[in-house]
């Protein structure tokens, strides 16, 4: 079980626990606002689109060439940036916390 | 070749020189054939603009038979984002339980009905074309009834069988639009276009042309999309049976299998952009106030970025595709369409045993350099339960 926690673009901050899946799936199933995941989770779509707190990137790792390629010329874009689709929880996650880019 | 085999006519000028050139009523068209080279171009909406003339984006060009600007579709930022907000939630709407519920109902009857049926099935007019009709009643939020008229218009809004641009086709779907926008204004509901005619942009109230502008938008953008998509899964469905048979057992899958078949058949095969500076693509220089084209179906087909690009995996895991388009002007009917597939697989999944394809007449796209087959002009199949 992982505690994860999201902050959206007014300040709102909500903590959910996973212990499978991908991070979208379950801000999606929590209804976090910003990430809408409309792609099901196949890196096509970009809406779910999160900068990891920096001290937790090494949590996360770098994203994909074919992610990184979405994310270059998303306008919300910094060092941090991750599609959260394409993060799957597991129990290293604990502690995490996202904020959701726009 | 299969029905189902949708074959890439791009694969030799893409790896080769990265793009085509396609001349269309003496406007040419540089068509941009590479995943990266179309994401940045449609990205880049300062040289490669959406807002020219009315219709000149589109290939074919519509600049002939239209006047209207469809909107946010052909406006650039930052006014774009100004539209695009008024109406994005709206579009989202087919993410809540109640639209899907009665999406569910629609795809059901209608795949009822074919069962039921002990001859041939036309998938063009007697499935495609009245899922999409039915369907659009709950975008617009208006009765189901209304969708019997689209449904006599037949499968082309713009398009007829002897010529690629018809305006008096056209003039069907524009004068139908006036006549709707009048009736909401003297009978405001709960409406698309009582919604727009009662929306505010910079403390104004939207024109009727702006409403019209977004309504035509709505109407032409899921209309021939929506259709060969729809049609172009059965024919998949029909030739691979044991695809059916994995989405009854792993219906998990169905949401990967939805992103796959819309890369795979990409509905739209390009959308074009006017270019306002010189500019280069590939080593190609193009000049100001000429045309390029984002090719969506050669990017699709990327062997750089996709795995077996010409084979449908329908759990696909990677899918970068651009079928709704990329960046600022991405699809606004994408949430609608997914649903309508998810539904559609769904309901297969659930009542179909097998399809049998008795005939069929392709739908080929002639591009000049490139023949695309992007459908069926018709599909005979007999649905079995």
């Amino acid at each position: 079980m992982a505690k994860i926690t999201f902050i959206t673009s007014d300040n709102k901050t909500t903590v959910l626990e996973g212990s499978s899946g991908s991070v979208m799936q379950l801000a999606v199933d929590n209804n976090i606002n910003g990430i809408d995941g409309d792609c099901g989770g196949v890196c096509s779509c970009a809406t779910c689109h999160v900068h990891v707190h920096p001290d937790h990137f090494e949590k996360t790792g770098m994203p994909s060439d074919i992610e990184n390629d979405m994310l270059e010329l998303d306008d919300h874009v910094n060092a941090y940036s991750r599609l959260c689709c394409q993060i799957e929880i597991n129990e290293a996650l604990d502690g995490l916390v996202l904020t959701v880019a726009k | 070749m299969k029905n189902s085999t949708f074959s890439d006519p791009f694969e030799n000028a893409r790896q080769e020189k990265g793009y085509g050139e396609m001349n269309d009523q003496d406007d040419p068209v540089t068509m941009l054939l590479r995943l990266k080279d179309v994401r940045k171009c449609a990205h880049n909406w300062k040289t490669f603009q959406s807002g020219a003339v009315p219709g000149r984006i589109v290939i074919p060009s519509e600049v002939n038979i239209r006047e209207t600007r469809q909107i946010p579709f052909e406006v650039d930022p930052p006014m774009h984002k100004t539209y695009r907000d008024l109406v994005e939630d709206w579009f989202k709407r087919p993410l809540q339980q109640a639209y899907q519920e009665k999406l569910t109902t629609i795809i059901e009857d209608i795949v009822d009905e074919v069962l039921a049926k002990e001859i041939a099935v036309e998938v063009v007019e007697e499935f495609a074309l009245k899922i999409q009709s039915r369907a659009l009643t709950l975008l617009l939020n208006i009765p189901f009834e209304e969708s019997e008229t689209w449904i006599s218009w037949g499968t082309h809004v713009f398009r007829s069988e002897d010529t690629s641009l018809d305006g008096e086709k056209a003039a069907i779907l524009y004068n139908y639009i006036d006549e709707q926008i009048d009736k909401a204004i003297q009978n405001p509901g709960k409406d698309l276009y009582s919604v727009l005619l009662n929306s505010e942009i910079d403390n104004r109230k939207l024109t009727k042309e702006e409403v019209k502008g977004v309504m035509i938008l709505t109407f032409a953008g899921g209309r021939d999309t929506v259709i060969n998509t729809i049609t172009n899964s059965i024919a998949y469905f029909a030739e691979h049976k044991a695809s059916l048979e994995r989405l009854k057992n792993n219906p998990d899958i169905t949401r990967k299998a939805v992103e796959e078949l819309i890369r795979y058949f990409s509905p739209l095969t390009q959308m074009g952009r006017v270019v306002t500076e010189a500019a280069s693509v590939c080593e190609h220089a193009i000049k100001k106030d000429s045309r390029i084209s984002l090719c969506w179906a050669s990017a699709n087909r990327d062997e750089t970025v996709f795995e077996n690009p010409n084979e449908v995996v329908l759990d696909r895991k990677m899918n970068p595709h651009v079928s709704f388009g990329f960046s600022h002007h991405k699809c606004l009917g994408a949430t609608h369409a997914r649903q309508i597939m998810m539904v559609l697989l769904e309901t297969l999944a659930k009542k179909v045993k097998f399809i049998d394809i008795i005939d069929s007449e392709e739908n080929i796209e002639n591009l000049d350099e490139f023949q695309r087959k992007v459908g069926f002009d018709s599909l005979q199949v007999k649905f079995n339960k």
